[in-house]
């Protein structure tokens, strides 16, 4: 653009504010060392695992929005009633020793039970209050999510109250590894194998199957994909079920992670994880994974790289501050996120 | 006759699964806690009776309709077995012994099944009967029934009211009312008086459409919606400081939601991070005012009000800059967490010297008239009113301004807009700004009115409430904002234990209203002559699509 307006002279700004604050930040942590190679390598890790989880949650997002152009802002709160169903059955199975005993099947039954109540609700959901609005255009489809999101919400509150819940802690999660002089934590081994062998199946199931590449196609082009056959209907109900079931794998994750469950314990991840969809570029499935990793690992690693250096107190408290502020400035900055292109006209 | 019954059962099934998830969110126990008419019928029941009322209405013939109303009862009568047969409150928490008294009505679970079922069926014939019945009957009973249940729910306030009076208003008081609730007597009276004064005003209003043909609807509403605000506004002064505390919430809320309009119904431009204006509002005028050791300055109420609406039209247009370029559904989420930064910022340790963190600021002084201290619940409530007035005033003046004509276009379509020469990024920053500007009114209204200010007063939640209800009201319609408040904020705060449900009836409202009426309880005009063109249009292309099926 030829003319320089104040907007643009704002925007500038921002982009040097962060910029600066990024840079200025970590040349301050690293001048005043207060931190030790180990505690780094605790904030990596913790990066990487909860990564994985908007990972997985991410492409949620990014498959219905493929499909539908739809911000499902119930998301997050599908991965609440996995965490949830998950909650009663681990918390009989702790009881009883299960869990401590037969890790392996005790986790398979606990995953079980959340994948199939969280693909469940995914698909009541698309069916009772996505699919009229399927050829709408606007804000309807969005506020009708938004309504869909706060109906979960409170229906599980009324339903299990709205206390938090404290998940169980089995001795086998707490112990950790030794790697070249690291304490690597049980669990966050456990959460990245399994949420990069489920996506991995995801990536398969999408990429080579019958259903998948359906879904591929109605991604590209719905209309012309029903022209050649394609039942939308179905491919779209397949996509809340795989979405629905890698919401439920993390809703369990997150949940052992931070050994809670509550009612609104969804909001924050799915905001988050739809930050790392966008950021991946939305409707790009590898896209989502890699911006989920991304944001973990500067939501870990950003408080005490970017924040402690320049003197602020208590950085910890301002994780959120650095996700949403990487939320808007991927919004502001490059809608069209990192690897897409596709939609960067479009929506931008 | 196969297929209609199929869809009677399928209609009962639908309500019966409404009805289940009333039950299991708990919502139906506290309902029943609520007498309509005392040890006789409660809320709980009324409502499960119209819920099989509905199905059978829904359903059609009166048949159809028992079978509805039977299918309707189903789900909570095998609920009811499932109660009597495992305790499931450890999980469940609704699923209470209390619960399982009220499906039963103390009986036993096969006699509780028994009536369940039994009592489906006639509510499911008696809707579909209503149906069917001629005009005159269901004009006496539909409004005598409402009446009563308005009667009987809302006992406390109208007691309240009328305690304050003696001679002929106290006679028929003691005749309605025993100090539970609306007795017997009473409900019988109120329910044959109302039925006989709609007949009444059914028979005159014919006699009047015989002699004008054609009815102005338009005035009509007007004249209503008049007495309304009358009532209203008189409301507080006669009802006390209850009423009046509630309907100052209201106040606030049209405040905030006038402000909201502007960004969502004229100029398209969802808004979730609406809260952060208010949140301007309150701790500008909390750090100018308050008598605390972090206050900036210690300016008089009306001296601090200016200068919190004033930062807060700042503020909104230093939200809009960044998100100008951002549309749709990004801007919705751009938008709330720029909402989320502000409260986080506003929470941490790292703001606390400023703004108070987590304990907040308090000791925050009422306003002010000369030697006279707004401090009761009712003189908040006229300054809301007038603050109110002013915000409606000109938001009115903008609607049918030449911003207001440019933010519809914005809204209807961006790029054609700018082709029109519109300047989108004045008319959008206007926008941000002038919706900030109420909002922060009412947010320095709050924060004298709480004489304190907390961060965790200023969650998403407010956001959403204030988007539900002009939603629910009608999308740019400032008549709507109004409908909407009172019904979404005033009618859950008169029903006190509703509070905890609340949401969930916003989220259900959210749903409800985008399916079936995306225009609002009370649109704008603009928006219904939209809606009606859409309708002449799509008549048309049924038209064209019907002349090769002619042929």
């Amino acid at each position: 653009m030829a003319r320089f307006n104040a907007v643009d002279v704002v925007l500038w700004a921002l982009r040097i504010g962060v910029v600066s604050v990024v840079v200025g930040g970590t040349i301050g942590t690293l001048i005043k060392d207060r931190y030790n190679a180990a505690q780094w390598f605790d904030f990596v890790m913790f990066g990487l695992t909860i990564g994985s989880i908007y990972a997985q949650i991410a492409l949620g997002y990014t498959m219905v929005y493929g499909v539908l152009r739809l911000i499902n802002f119930a998301h997050g709160d599908i991965v609440m009633t996995g965490a949830f169903a998950g909650y009663f059955i681990a918390n009989p199975l702790a009881r009883s020793g299960f869990l401590e005993n037969h890790p392996v099947l005790a986790m398979a039954a606990i995953l079980a039970v959340a994948v199939t109540t969280s693909v469940s609700i995914a698909v009541l959901t698309e069916r009772i209050a996505y699919r009229p609005f399927r050829r709408v255009v606007g804000l309807a489809p969005l506020i009708c999510a938004i309504g869909v999101s706060f109906f979960l919400e409170q229906t599980f509150r009324g339903m299990f109250g709205s206390a938090v819940k404290s998940y169980p802690d089995p001795q086998w999660q707490r112990a950790t590894f030794h790697v070249m002089g690291f304490n690597v934590p049980r669990i966050d081994v456990l959460v990245i194998g399994l949420a990069l062998l489920f996506m991995g199946a995801l990536y398969m199931i999408v990429q080579r199957t019958r259903m998948g590449t359906a879904m591929r196609a109605v991604a590209e082009d719905g209309e012309a994909a029903a022209l050649m056959g394609i039942d939308v209907n179905k491919v779209v109900v397949f996509t809340f079920v795989l979405g629905g079931a890698m919401a439920g794998i993390a809703g369990v994750f997150y949940a052992f992670l931070y050994k809670q469950v509550y009612f609104f314990m969804g909001f924050t991840p799915g905001i988050k994880a739809f930050g790392a969809a966008v950021l991946g570029g939305i409707g790009n499935i590898p896209g989502a994974m890699l911006g989920g990793f991304f944001l973990g690992m500067v939501e870990s690693v950003g408080p005490t790289l970017f924040l402690d250096g320049i003197g602020i107190r208590a950085p910890y408290q301002l994780r959120d501050l650095i996700a949403f502020t990487l939320l808007i400035m991927v919004l502001i900055f490059r809608p069209q996120g990192l690897l897409g292109e596709r939609m960067a006209k479009k929506r931008a | 006759m196969i297929p209609r019954m199929r869809r009677a059962i399928l209609i009962g099934m639908a309500f019966g699964a409404g009805a289940l998830h009333l039950t299991v969110v708990g919502v139906l126990l506290m309902l029943h806690q609520r007498w309509i008419v005392v040890d006789t019928v409660s809320l709980g029941q009324a409502v499960l009776v119209a819920i099989a009322g509905g199905a059978g209405a829904m359903a059609g013939r009166p048949l159809l309709g028992v079978l509805a109303g039977v299918m309707a009862g189903l789900p909570i009568a095998a609920l009811t077995v499932v109660i009597a047969a495992v305790p499931l409150q450890s999980i469940f928490i609704a699923l209470s012994p209390d619960l399982l008294d009220m499906l039963t009505l103390g009986l036993g679970t096969a006699a509780g099944v028994g009536i369940l079922l039994g009592g489906g069926a006639v509510a499911g014939l008696l809707g579909a009967g209503l149906r069917v019945s001629p005009p005159v009957l269901r004009r006496a009973i539909i409004p005598g029934a409402v009446a009563v249940v308005v009667a009987g729910v809302f006992q406390e306030l109208i007691q309240l009211m009328l305690q304050q009076y003696e001679g002929i208003v106290g006679v028929i008081r003691d005749f309605l009312y025993t100090w539970e609730g609306l007795s017997q007597q009473g409900a019988v009276a109120v329910f044959i008086f109302v039925a006989l004064c709609s007949e009444v005003i059914g028979v005159a209003q014919r006699r009047r459409i015989a002699r004008w043909p054609v009815r102005d609807l338009r005035r009509e509403r007007m004249i209503w919606a008049g007495l309304a605000l009358l009532v209203l506004v008189l409301l507080p002064a006669i009802a006390g400081s209850y009423v009046g505390q509630v309907l100052m919430l209201v106040g606030l809320y049209i405040l905030m939601g006038m402000g909201l309009n502007l960004e969502v119904g004229l100029a398209g431009l969802l808004d979730l991070g609406f809260v952060a204006f208010f949140a301007v509002g309150a701790y500008t005028t909390a750090l100018l005012t308050a008598d605390a050791s972090h206050a900036l300055a210690h300016l008089p109420y009306w001296g601090a009000m200016p200068i919190a609406v004033i930062l807060s039209v700042l503020v909104g247009v230093l939200f809009g800059l960044p998100v100008l370029g951002v549309r749709g559904d990004y801007l919705a989420v751009a938008t709330m967490g720029l909402g989320e930064i502000v409260r986080v910022i506003v929470q941490s340790d790292f703001a606390a010297p400023l703004l108070g963190g987590a304990q907040g600021i308090l000791q925050i002084p009422r306003p002010r008239l000369g030697s006279f201290v707004l401090s009761s619940p009712v003189s908040l409530f006229y300054l809301t009113l007038v603050a109110s007035a002013i915000a409606a005033f000109v938001a009115w003046r903008l609607e049918n301004s030449r911003l207001g004509r440019a933010w519809m276009a914005l809204r209807d379509d961006e790029d054609v807009a700018q082709a029109l020469g519109i300047n989108l990024i004045r008319s959008k920053l206007l926008a941000y700004g002038l919706g900030a500007g109420f909002a922060g009114l009412a947010g320095s209204i709050f924060a004298t009115m709480l004489t304190s200010v907390y961060p965790s007063s200023f969650q998403l939640l407010i956001s959403i409430n204030v988007l539900a209800l002009i939603i629910v009201g009608g999308m740019g319609s400032l008549p709507g904002v109004v409908l909407g408040s009172i019904v979404l904020i005033g009618l859950p705060e008169l029903l006190r234990e509703f509070g905890e449900y609340r949401y969930l009836f916003y989220g259900a409202a959210l749903i409800v209203m985008m399916r079936l009426r995306p225009e609002g309880l009370w649109p704008s005009d603009v928006r219904q002559r939209e809606l009606h063109a859409a309708d002449e249009t799509l008549a048309l292309d049924a038209g064209a699509d019907a002349v090769p099926a002619q042929r």
